[in-house]
């Protein structure tokens, strides 16, 4: 009954939350109609949610946002260091493939959307079979650093909390 | 107690002002368009952030009420400029880079950009792999 109401309790708590924050102020009445949007949306979208991996180990989670929040700040930090001191011909910019382990769509999306937001890179591409990642380095000095750096940083935690 | 409040709202706005400006300045400096993709992504999240801090702090100090849009804004940042950055990559890898520029795969296949069988492909639920 309740797995039946609830299909996807995640996102209706993250519905629920999320409504709450847009109000801003504590009324019954919006607690009430965040009750009914958590249920209702859920419900509309689950033929959409087939195949959604279940987050297996949420304080490993919870510990990688928090991880990539960090690694934000040193990011922008590194990045400003770079448009600042270096000069425009010392900067050396490089692609760089990463190949992937990484199985479902959710943790390859949250891999790549890690790589844009974290040091010097950007995710571009992807091969047409899904296994490599194509990423963009502001300043690769040492591609193959880079590459480990993601594959044991990012990669390894993804996959113990999704596979 | 209050002073020193002020003090740190103050610095983190000037702390955030002082990331938004270097993204600027990166966007005039950096020499081609991949390059200067990383200026805007980067360098302007902790601005951003740092004054969606200022900001709660401030409310939340001065006026005693706590506000949680902040919240909102940084999750729909982290979310979107990440999708933003790659759009705009994809956009200038059709326009502007050549496939024999990039490194290959090593796996066998194209990137997908330049994979003339994807691009005339719309994927469908049906074509998903059931688990």
């Amino acid at each position: 009954m309740l797995q039946r109401l609830f299909p996807h309790p995640l996102l209706s708590l993250l519905l629920f939350v999320t409504w709450m924050l847009l109000v801003n102020t504590f009324k019954i009445g919006s607690l009430v109609m965040a009750g009914i949007l958590a249920t209702v949306i859920p419900l509309l979208t689950a033929a959409y949610w087939t195949n959604r991996p279940k987050v297996r180990n949420i304080p490993a989670f919870a510990a990688y946002v928090l991880l990539v929040l960090w690694d934000i700040i040193i990011a922008n930090i590194q990045v400003a260091k770079i448009i600042l001191f270096y000069r425009s011909d010392q900067i050396k910019s490089a692609w760089i493939p990463v190949p992937i382990d990484l199985k479902t769509p959710e943790a390859i999306t949250l891999l790549a959307g890690t790589i844009t937001m974290t040091p010097g890179t950007v995710t571009a591409d992807m091969s047409s079979c899904g296994r490599v990642l194509l990423i963009h380095s502001l300043h690769a000095p040492d591609p193959d650093a880079i590459r480990d750096d993601i594959k044991s940083r990012y990669e390894a935690r993804l996959k113990r909390i999704f596979e | 107690m209050l002073l020193i409040a002020e003090y740190l709202i103050a610095a983190l706005l000037v702390i955030g002002g002082i990331f938004a400006v270097i993204g600027s300045f990166g966007l005039l400096k950096l020499r081609d368009t991949m390059q200067r993709l990383h200026a805007p992504t980067k360098a302007t999240t902790v601005g951003v952030g740092s004054a969606l801090i200022a900001s709660m702090a401030y409310f939340w100090l001065f006026q005693g009420v706590i506000s949680w849009h902040e919240l909102l804004i940084t999750l729909f940042l982290l979310l979107t400029a990440p999708i933003t950055a790659n759009f705009l990559a994809k956009a200038q890898m059709h326009l502007a880079i050549a496939e024999k520029d990039l490194p290959p795969s090593g796996v066998g296949t194209q990137w997908a950009t330049y994979d003339e069988e994807l691009r005339t492909v719309a994927p469908t639920l049906e074509d998903q792999p059931k688990s």
